[in-house]
């Protein structure tokens, strides 16, 4: 008995009628721009939260560049300052908060929910264009001298510098308005869109993800916008609140500033690992060992990310009882994400493992996010982290869980649903050797820099003493290595689009719900209205047919 | 032999934290040894069993898919287990700390005072001193911090301490140095960049404000440092006036602001310059038109530098106390500076 009641077999079997699938629906630069398809906007997301990547990503290269030698290598300090700015504001604000989300959670979100499109159509394509906005307002102040504040935009130094640091802090303003529409939007289509047999307690594990990362967005990026508009007001109109010339307070900037940033750090990784989750699964080909532990984990890492904010703030002068009780939230913390890397561990016991690229980039992200997560301890543990502070040690820590684990699930889960997104394949052998590229050139950039860190090496330094540069010279060339593997993996992408074969319509052997609909899918995503009568990763109930044809040799 | 035992037994610190300089330090290298430890242990557990299932349960054609397993007792376990290991971890964190951060009653009271891009350093005394600290070695010092301008932090990794030096506020933290030598001072906290590429303020230092904020502490006997700070600052044996203030110019981060070549800086070149008139900025201090360059207005701007600013720049020069013998060595070298 199929478990999954939709047109799907005939079309995998090539007997039913053929279905114009939504990329050849309609044609022509103004059906994408005005479409109001939940695949087409994620399609779109795609596109753009690229180019900001790769922008952000020379910046990276050029900061890198910059510290192979002590002293003037390729800019100057001034420069050089606004270079690593321009690389955390668009990492953050324009890559990986809007990548899973807005990107592959559009497209994915409804077809897992078995829907047509989101409950929002049109407030999702508003969303999209909210985000270019944004974006213009970061590429107008680049050009009008851009910003030497940091990502971060502390007083008093963001209110008395030279430079656009009113338009790049409306562009992240302007930003968090799409964040939070679309969270609304998948909120409630999580709510009210599912189908028939899609009980709570099979939703798949992507969605959960999703799902807490959504309700951080609706909650605390409106705090994120509050506190940009002040900096806003103090810059233009002098107000003081920030101005300790006036009564203000500094550092009431950071309280502010991390009361979002540091949820905004949860809306980075839990998508990441909703992503992780669907990967392991489909290549398990078995349910995630302690499925309720792992959405309840989720769920709880959003609840704490709420309660730890000042933890980026040990040496800013609050009191020792403050520090003291942020300390003991933080290690909340590691309770939810070792429950979740065990359980992911645990999956693997006595599962029928194929490691093809996307599950290569699931392994990646467990081993990097052991090694994110567990340095997070120095950090949480008080007489540690006093010293690690604001150092290369933090440096590496975050991009450990940023870049080794959110960006690697990301490129995970483009390699797993670009099948699905485009109808076409890409050079399997190809993707392997660009992510071996990709992972040993990522560990050899960051995991020097803890080293870095422990020896006092603090962050934003455009020079260093002769000490250090042994380490920042592995460090750059690692950035080469992982620079060859990005740009490799990209072309390898276009080339798929241009001649890959194509895809069948389940080329992962998946019983993920988003397989159930045709490879690409349909304007609407099923030809019929689907009933999910077994859950997502029921692999012992799913039938061959439902599988498709075996891929593994 | 002994160096065999040597290997043996734990260092004193772990390969990568720098030489520690205070009796504090040992229990945070213990701390940073043991969550290092620890992570590895758990890191290498994690891949290990994770390479090995993936090696001995590659799919195979026609592999049988069953339900995963359910460990009730293992999921409580390994949720259970990490509680007490956090708590234990804060625990001894917590107490780490506040030997850092607490002061006892008869500490040695050092003002520090940050501002782009150099560090003030003033002893119970009054005596005031630039980016070279001098402290007697087995006495607790009680640092009391601030910032003129943005924030900054003063970070001392040899100690395994830091602090933000907020403006308008003061924060305190405390170490007490056991080892007599020299140990490096950073800013840790990002204060922006001097235009062009000047001459750090600290010789030897690294180039670029933020990362040129640096300081050096000297650890001494307690001899030393009485008797360093009795006396006053005065000329080096062997020095002219205008040599003098050649080095005081460098010693007071004068030069990350004002170039002796003609070239553009943050503030207006000193070559040239005295002697000559220069046109105000009516709109930022009280001065209008033009003045003359000369002693007196060499002097005031040293004293209260926003009283008249050189049209063209920021008034963002913090005021200096300097003596007057030191005001006269300054003058003397922006004359040879024609």
């Amino acid at each position: 008995m199929a478990a999954i009641t939709t047109d799907q077999h005939g079309h995998g079997h090539g007997s039913g009628e053929p279905d114009v699938d939504y990329i050849r629906k309609s044609k022509g630069l103004m059906s994408w721009l005005i479409t109001l398809d939940h695949k087409r906007i994620g399609v779109m997301y795609l596109i753009s939260v690229m180019v900001f990547f790769v922008f952000a990503g020379v910046m990276a290269l050029l900061v890198r560049a910059e510290l192979f030698t002590p002293g003037r290598t390729l800019m100057d300090p001034d420069t050089y300052n606004r270079v690593f700015t321009l690389h955390g504001v668009v990492m953050v604000f324009f890559f990986i908060i809007p990548a899973v989300p807005a990107a592959l959670g559009n497209f994915v979100l409804p077809i897992m929910l078995g829907a047509k499109d989101v409950a929002f159509p049109r407030l999702n394509l508003l969303s999209y264009y909210i985000y270019v906005l944004g974006g213009c307002f970061g590429i107008f102040s680049m050009i009008n001298g851009a910003v030497d504040t940091g990502w971060t935009f502390y007083t008093p130094y963001s209110t008395t510098t030279n430079g656009a640091v009113v338009w790049m802090v409306m562009a992240a303003f302007i930003a968090g308005f799409s964040s939070i529409l679309t969270g609304v939007n998948f909120i409630v289509t999580i709510h009210k869109l599912r189908a028939p047999g899609l009980t709570w307690s099979r939703l798949p594990l992507f969605l959960w993800g999703i799902y807490a990362t959504s309700i951080l967005q609706v909650l605390a990026t409106p705090v994120l916008a509050i506190t940009l508009l002040l900096l806003m007001l103090e810059r233009t109109m002098d107000i003081g609140i920030f101005d300790p010339h006036k009564g203000g307070d500094p550092v009431l900037f950071q309280h502010f500033f991390w009361f979002y940033s540091h949820p905004a750090v949860y809306i980075m990784i839990l998508p990441g690992m909703a992503i992780v989750n669907e990967i392991i699964a489909t290549f398990t080909h078995r349910k995630i060992m302690g499925y309720r532990a792992v959405f309840i984990s989720s769920l709880a890492l959003a609840l704490f990310s709420f309660l730890v904010w000042a933890h980026h703030m040990f040496t800013s002068g609050m009191s020792e009882y403050a520090n003291m009780v942020f300390s003991a939230l933080t290690f909340l913390v590691a309770i939810p994400s070792g429950v979740k890397v065990f359980n992911w561990t645990g999956t693997l016991y006595k599962a029928s493992i194929w490691v093809a690229s996307p599950m290569l980039y699931g392994l990646a992200f467990l081993f990097q996010f052991c090694i994110g997560g567990l340095t997070g301890l120095f950090l949480a543990t008080l007489a540690t982290d006093i010293h690690l502070h604001d150092t290369y040690f933090v440096v590496a820590h975050f991009h450990y869980v940023m870049v080794g684990s959110t960006v690697f699930a990301f490129f995970g889960g483009l390699h797993y649903w670009w099948p699905k997104m485009t109808g076409k394949l890409y050079d399997e052998k190809t993707a392997k050797i660009c992510f071996w590229l990709i992972f040993v050139g990522y560990n050899t950039v960051f995991l020097p820099q803890f080293v870095l860190g422990s020896r006092g090496m603090p962050r934003r330094y455009y020079d260093y003493l002769p000490q250090f540069q042994f380490l920042h010279q592995v460090s750059t060339v690692g950035s080469w290595i992982l620079a060859i593997g990005g740009f490799w993996m990209l072309f390898m992408f276009v080339q798929s689009l241009r001649n890959g074969k194509k895809s069948p319509w389940n080329p992962w052997n998946s019983a993920g719900y988003e397989w159930g609909s045709p490879t690409p899918p349909p304007l609407e995503n099923f030809n019929k209205q689907p009933v999910f009568t077994r859950g997502p990763y029921d692999y012992h109930l799913a039938t061959d047919a439902e599988l498709g044809e075996e891929q593994v040799k | 032999m002994i160096h065999i035992l040597s290997l043996l037994t734990p260092a004193p610190a772990a390969f990568d934290l720098p030489p520690a300089i205070a009796t504090e330090a040992p229990d945070v290298d213990w701390l940073y040894n043991m969550i290092y430890y620890i992570s590895v242990f758990f890191t290498a557990v994690i891949t290990g069993l994770m390479l090995y299932w993936v090696k001995i349960y590659k799919r195979k054609k026609g592999d049988k898919r069953i339900e995963t397993p359910h460990f009730p007792r293992l999921e409580i376990i390994w949720t259970v287990i990490p509680c007490f290991f956090v708590i234990f971890l804060f625990h001894v964190g917590f107490k780490a700390y506040m030997k850092q951060a607490i002061a006892g009653q008869d500490a040695l009271e050092i003002r520090v005072r940050g501002q782009k891009w150099f560090w003030t350093f003033r002893y119970p005394n009054g005596r005031e001193e630039n980016n070279h600290l001098y402290l007697p070695v087995g006495k607790q010092v009680k640092f009391v911090i601030s910032a003129a301008d943005v924030l900054h932090a003063f970070y001392v990794p040899g100690a395994r301490v830091k602090k933000d030096a907020v403006p308008g506020m003061y924060t305190t933290m405390v170490f007490t140095p056991n080892v007599e030598g020299d140990t490096p001072v950073y800013c840790a906290e990002y204060c922006g960049a001097p235009l062009g590429y000047p001459e750090p303020a600290l010789e030897g230092a690294p180039h670029g404000g933020h990362s040129a904020m640096m300081a050096m502490i000297h650890v001494v006997s307690q001899q030393e440092f009485d008797k360093f700070i009795k006396e006053g600052p005065k000329r080096p044996e062997g020095l002219t006036d205008a040599q003098w203030g050649g080095k005081l110019y460098k010693e007071n981060a004068c030069v990350t602001c004002h170039t002796t070549d003609g070239s553009k800086g943050t503030g207006p070149t000193w070559k040239g310059m005295f002697g000559k008139p220069v046109e105000l900025n009516a709109g930022l201090s009280g001065g209008v038109g033009n003045t003359m360059v000369d002693e007196a207005y060499v002097r005031e701007s040293i004293a209260k530098p926003q009283a008249k600013v050189v049209m063209g720049f920021n008034p963002v020069m913090p005021p200096y106390n300097l003596t007057d013998k030191q005001i006269d060595a300054i003058i003397e070298y922006m004359k040879t500076l024609q």
